[in-house]
């Protein structure tokens, strides 16, 4: 990295002090939450009463510039895919702003997908849920059920999708996810589906939308698909930056601190 | 967060470069960033949201689809289903109540079943609206795209629902002795504003009901009185000609839009229905009035919170 000429560094995501905070209702129980509830009502603006808050983001800030692959680390609920989502404009900021080159998308589309449907209409809807045109997702269409694997043990993409295996349809889910090319990736614990043989498909996969994409973001438990895949690691810890660095530097740091 | 080892040991691996003195707002500007999750102008709104019509479209379809998926009878649920409505509604006011208020049976009953369907649609929207942001949370927060296609494409899956319920409508208006005529030409744009009204409807209480899910409890209490008012059951001249009202109370009742669009739709429909009897005056302006200012602001409203739908 030290060697790059600095004119080349052209930066995709700025993220300049974020603050990210949900806000959960009803979680007082026992005496006295209904009023609380009601005053909540009554009371518009302000500090609510049992509104909990959970301030999952603390004033992150870092630059992430071009051809950049970044991990982020951190043990569970450090606030790792919030500031994935924060960063993909999904979740509104608290305080701070985030400054993107383009529109990062999240890769994933299981939201969108219905499991009634059949795995054909999830393909399009899918496709058309990440903004592809239906022109787009007919070219794709075969490569994309090809990818999954899901017609290889007879014709499964005509029956709807909870007659699936949960293995088969979180690879359909990949597949239609990954079908899309990126500006800035952003890819959540992804890697982890599958078989061995589809992991290894999916890998060689998420590759080749590195090489389109101008930066991706991958968070993962995993420091090995760390290693392979990222040459920056940002370390989060309830919700603070703690670490931001080469792979191999933050990663014994993290590991130091694991106790791995 | 004083207890942990934080030696503000951040790595700077960055080498010194022309951009280090600039602030994140500033260098942001330089390479052209925007913010992320800025909410688009109008126009540029507008735009991408017909951008996404596809999207649009096939989600309602799929939701439509994906309703009846698992039943036995499969998609013939969509007839059916309008079909035990009416049914359920000829034999309680029909033939039990009879509540026709010498309206005869002929016209009442395609009175009713009209009412009825039109309502519906009206009243599904709005349920279906309250839900569009606040029971898809997670599709909100992982996919990027105008958030009105959600309460937009909800109110299209009503209508489309409601293209079924007229194929029954159809039947029974029939089946009671009014047979098609040019009048029934009237039916499309009816249908049209009506669908514009529902969705502006639709998108203001997404818009409430992203803030407070707990509209999706209180509405039905609403919407049962709304429809009561409205004259679903009854005729509304009918019921209040032998009171000592003024003439205007009628008119203002029949100039609420759920009754403006059942009215027009009953006598687009029915003979026997007459315009000058049971219509307020003004009744086609009076519908595109409510469909455009509704449908407008709607979208507006909506709009204002764009950024801030998916906050949890």
């Amino acid at each position: 990295m030290a060697e790059q000429i600095t004119d080349t560094r052209i930066p995709t995501v700025i993220a300049d002090e974020l603050h990210i905070v949900y806000r959960v209702n009803g979680t007082k129980t026992g005496k006295g939450s209904a009023t609380a509830a009601l005053s909540r009502i009554l009371k518009r603006g302000g500090e609510e009463r049992g509104v909990r808050k959970v301030h999952a983001v603390r004033g992150v800030s870092f630059i992430a510039y071009r051809g950049e692959a970044i991990g982020l680390i951190g043990s569970n609920g450090s606030g790792k895919s919030t500031l994935l989502r924060a960063i993909a404009g999904l979740l509104p900021a608290e305080e701070g702003k985030v400054y993107t080159d383009g529109q990062p998308s999240l890769l994933g589309v299981n939201a969108a997908l219905m499991n009634d449907l059949t795995g054909e209409r999830n393909v399009i809807l899918g496709g058309l849920a990440m903004g592809m045109s239906r022109e787009q997702i007919r070219e794709r269409y075969q490569e994309i059920v090809d990818f999954s694997g899901i017609n290889e043990k007879g014709d499964f993409i005509t029956l709807p999708m909870r007659t699936y295996s949960s293995g088969m349809a979180a690879r359909l889910r990949f597949s239609i996810a990954a079908a899309k090319d990126h500006d800035v990736l952003m890819i959540d614990e992804a890697l982890a589906t599958g078989d061995r043989s589809f992991q290894k498909r999916s890998e060689a996969r998420i590759r080749e939308l590195r090489k389109s994409a101008g930066t991706v973001f991958l968070v993962s438990h995993n420091n090995k698909s760390i290693r392979d895949t990222c040459d920056r690691v940002l370390w989060l810890e309830r919700g603070e930056l703690r670490m931001d660095g080469p792979t191999d530097e933050v990663l014994k740091e993290y590991e130091k601190f694991t106790g791995r | 967060m004083s207890e942990t080892t934080h030696d503000g040991s951040v790595a700077v691996s960055a080498p010194p470069s022309p951009d280090d003195g600039l602030s994140a707002a500033d260098l942001a500007a330089k390479y052209g960033l925007a913010v992320s999750g800025a909410r688009p102008g109008l126009v540029e709104y507008v735009r991408q949201l017909w951008g996404r019509r596809h999207f649009i479209l096939a989600f309602s379809q799929a939701k439509l689809t994906a309703q009846y998926s698992q039943a036995k009878l499969g998609q013939l649920w969509q007839v059916a289903t309008p079909l035990l409505n009416a049914a359920v509604y000829f034999l309680i006011f029909g033939l039990i109540l009879q509540a026709d208020r010498g309206m005869g049976i002929k016209v009442y009953i395609p009175f009713l079943v009209t009412g009825v369907f039109v309502f519906t649609f009206t009243q599904s929207s709005v349920m279906a609206g309250v839900r569009a942001i606040s029971g898809n949370l997670g599709l909100v927060r992982a996919l990027h795209f105008p958030r009105a296609s959600l309460p937009i494409s909800f109110s299209l899956q009503q209508l489309q629902q409601l293209l079924f319920s007229m194929l029954v409508l159809f039947c029974v208006t029939i089946g009671f002795g009014s047979y098609p005529s040019l009048k029934w030409l009237a039916i499309l744009p009816i249908l049209a504003l009506q669908f514009l009204f529902n969705m502006g409807l639709a998108m203001i209480m997404a818009r409430l009901g992203s803030k407070t899910p707990d509209l999706a409890q209180l509405m039905p209490f609403v919407l049962r009185t709304w429809m009561y008012a409205s004259g679903v059951m009854f005729s509304i001249p009918l019921m209040l000609e032998d009171r000592d009202l003024p003439v205007w109370i009628t008119d203002v009742l029949q100039w609420n839009p759920a009754a403006i669009y059942m009215d027009l739709m009953r006598w687009a429909l029915i003979d026997g229905y007459e315009w000058d009897v049971n219509l307020p005056p003004f009744a086609w302006l009076v519908a595109v009035g409510w469909a455009v200012l509704v449908a407008a602001s709607g979208f507006v409203y909506f709009w204002k919170a764009e950024e801030r739908y998916g906050r949890g």
